[in-house]
């Protein structure tokens, strides 16, 4: 009985830790249909900013939850206006475009912090489930992953910031006729899902070793849950979430955390070969 | 665009370079040779992007998936036979099956080329854990350890077909590289040359147009795409004759993305543009990598970054049409005055 609420836990925890990893590039995805190959770097980048505001004297809360995404918000703007807006209508381009970044991210904060490793500790204590050990990060973590996916639906359903984006995402150029500027709405757009990348980011700082290529870590995972998912922002990133996440965490527990990671892909690519779109491209259709 | 002339042009250029690679040991000292050897060897790498890419179209981010499961089947089987002739074969039989698995989820799956590039990035991540938690005793293959994080040491190096006994020496070694290059190079030209290239460049250029005059873009693409894993795992077993060692790292992201930025600066449609940028970042990464200021990895970056804004077309297409204006400026004497013709 008790394993069984640790393996649940770890399920939960494997589909809210998707959930966010995966949130940031759902978005830039679903607005502008490209994939952001500098999303892990934004991670990165998001973890550090944690990591250095904590040692600098700031309250750890702060530092994950408000300057963290803040920061890499900012650098998702800088990015697009100097980068990412020559670049439009070139997804393949853009691609390699935000590759480049990448790289150029993971070389510069190797030149400024070095190739070490560096932490914060998980500001919260741990609960015990019969005779097994878990930490309250876990449900904290799921926690945020909720407010997030709620707070996404909330802005896209009823503000009218939500509305402009939802008009982009159906139709581009119609909205343009419309008198909405898609080149404002795609920067918004790149600054928001960086913004969400960098709270992840920052969420992962304690329970993640935070070092210059930690961003590789993460990305597989998100790459195959965004492609698996589709171009619907919230359905997509829940349904497909949900089911990578369930299946890597039963594959990791009967057999070890990298096969888990080889089961997934090995499902994601079945699945891609019967949903050529995604999940969403076949059952929401046009959804959130 | 390739007409019969160029392909005079491209034979007996190679005629002349391979000339030189036979000569070459005579001149040459050996650390030079060593280092030329894995150039070579990773000058077939980009020979396979350059054709899946430039010609068949197919954005495929992962090639080092096949560079690495063919140095690794080359080093497994070279371990358990002795012998590097049935090593060669299966370095590239084993990418060559994988590449159609892979191939065939993906390219009947119908999916887009943004899909495809983010999933064969994918694969090559995924490659790169798994071989790197192969330590230990329980993960061998006969009498092959993959040893994990640490690679595998000590690789048999190429022997003469059916003698091995006699291994290759580091200067043999090169002149067979060096062939070996030239040879994938002229095999490719003939391949696009015949029907079966013109066919996978019309489906480059227009899927639709190329399925209704009656062409399967699929089996054709599928097949272009085991073709590109078929070169890249042979430039893998290249490689491990070059070091006798392989290690995980050869299917890490940085590798990946050098591949791309070869075939991105060289230039996408060429055969040439490939390994003319293989050559010159292979030996840019070596000089960086003699300094400790500046990040090999932000150079890399960078230069992909100036590349796709700057000179998306690559270098050796850039330079072709340089030349064909000059050319023209030249022959219908509309030089403006001031400006300089090479002649």
């Amino acid at each position: 009985m008790d394993i069984a609420i640790i393996v649940g836990l770890d399920v939960v925890s494997g589909i809210a830790s998707l959930v966010l990893i995966s949130a940031g590039l759902a978005v830039i995805f679903g607005m502008m249909k490209i994939i952001n190959l500098a999303h892990g770097e934004f991670l990165m980048l998001g973890a550090y900013a944690t990591v250095l505001s904590v040692s600098a004297g700031v309250n750890i809360w702060v530092a994950m939850l408000v300057i963290a995404p803040v920061f890499v918000g900012l650098v998702g703007v800088i990015v697009e206006r100097c980068l990412i807006r020559f670049l439009y209508g070139r997804l393949v381009d853009t691609m390699l475009a935000t590759w480049g970044l990448s790289l150029m991210i993971v070389g510069g904060t190797t030149m400024i912090f070095g190739n070490t490793i560096v932490g914060v500790a998980s500001p919260l204590g741990g609960f015990t489930v019969g005779a097994y050990q878990s930490s309250l990060y876990t449900p904290f973590l799921a926690l945020m992953a909720i407010l997030l996916m709620t707070s996404v639906w909330a802005v896209m359903r009823y503000t009218r910031v939500g509305l402009i984006a939802r008009a982009v995402m159906q139709n581009p150029d119609m909205a343009a006729t419309l008198g909405v500027n898609p080149t404002r709405v795609y920067m918004a757009t790149f600054g928001a899902g960086a913004a969400m990348s960098g709270l992840a980011g920052g969420l992962l700082a304690p329970v993640a070793g935070v070092v210059p290529t930690m961003g590789a870590a993460y990305i597989a995972k998100a790459f195959i849950t965004v492609v698996g998912g589709g171009t619907s922002i919230l359905w997509g990133l829940i349904t497909a979430s949900g089911l990578f996440g369930f299946i890597n965490q039963i594959a990791a527990f009967l057999t070890t955390p990298v096969f888990g990671e080889v089961i997934l892909f090995i499902a994601a690519v079945g699945l891609i070969r019967m949903l050529p779109t995604g999940i969403s491209g076949r059952f929401f259709k046009g959804r959130l | 665009m390739q007409t019969s002339g160029g392909m005079t042009v491209a034979v007996i250029g190679s005629a002349i370079v391979a000339v030189g690679v036979v000569v070459a040991p005579f001149y040459v000292d050996l650390f030079q040779i060593m280092q030329l050897t894995v150039f070579a060897a990773m000058a077939v790498l980009a020979l396979s992007l350059g054709f899946i890419w430039g010609y068949g179209g197919i954005l495929c981010f992962g090639q080092t998936c096949f560079f690495g499961l063919g140095a690794y089947a080359y080093a497994v089987s070279a371990i358990n036979f002795g012998d590097s002739t049935p090593a060669i074969l299966l370095a590239i039989l084993v990418p060559v099956v994988f590449a159609a698995l892979l191939g065939y989820f993906m390219i009947y799956g119908g999916i887009s080329d943004v899909y495809l590039g983010v999933i064969t990035l994918t694969v090559s991540l995924i490659l790169f854990n798994l071989v790197n938690s192969t330590a230990g005793d329980f993960y061998k293959i006969g009498d092959a350890r993959l040893g994990g994080f640490n690679g595998m040491p000590g690789v048999p190096t190429f022997n003469l077909p059916g003698n091995p006994g006699y291994v290759l020496s580091p200067e043999e070694a090169w002149t067979v590289t060096g062939l070996a290059l030239i040879a994938v190079y002229l095999g490719l030209r003939v391949l696009i040359a015949s029907s079966f290239g013109r066919i996978i460049i019309a489906i480059r250029e227009n899927e639709t147009r190329a399925a209704l005059l009656g062409y399967d873009p699929r089996i054709y693409k599928l097949v272009t795409f085991m073709i590109g894993g078929a070169i890249a795992g042979f430039a893998g077993a290249l490689y491990v004759n070059w070091g006798a060692f392989v290690s995980p790292t050869i299917f890490a992201l940085g590798l990946s993305a050098q591949i791309i930025i070869w075939v991105l600066i060289g230039g996408r449609g060429t055969l040439i543009g490939p390994v003319i940028g293989c050559l010159l970042m292979q030996w840019m990464v070596t000089e960086i990598g003699a300094q400790q200021a500046l990040d090999a990895n932000f150079i890399l970056g960078a230069i992909l970054v100036v590349f796709v804004l700057l000179v998306p077309k690559g270098i050796a297409p850039t330079l072709r049409e340089l030349a064909l204006t000059r050319m023209h400026h030249f022959k219908s004497g509309t030089a403006k005055t001031g400006v300089k013709v090479k002649t």
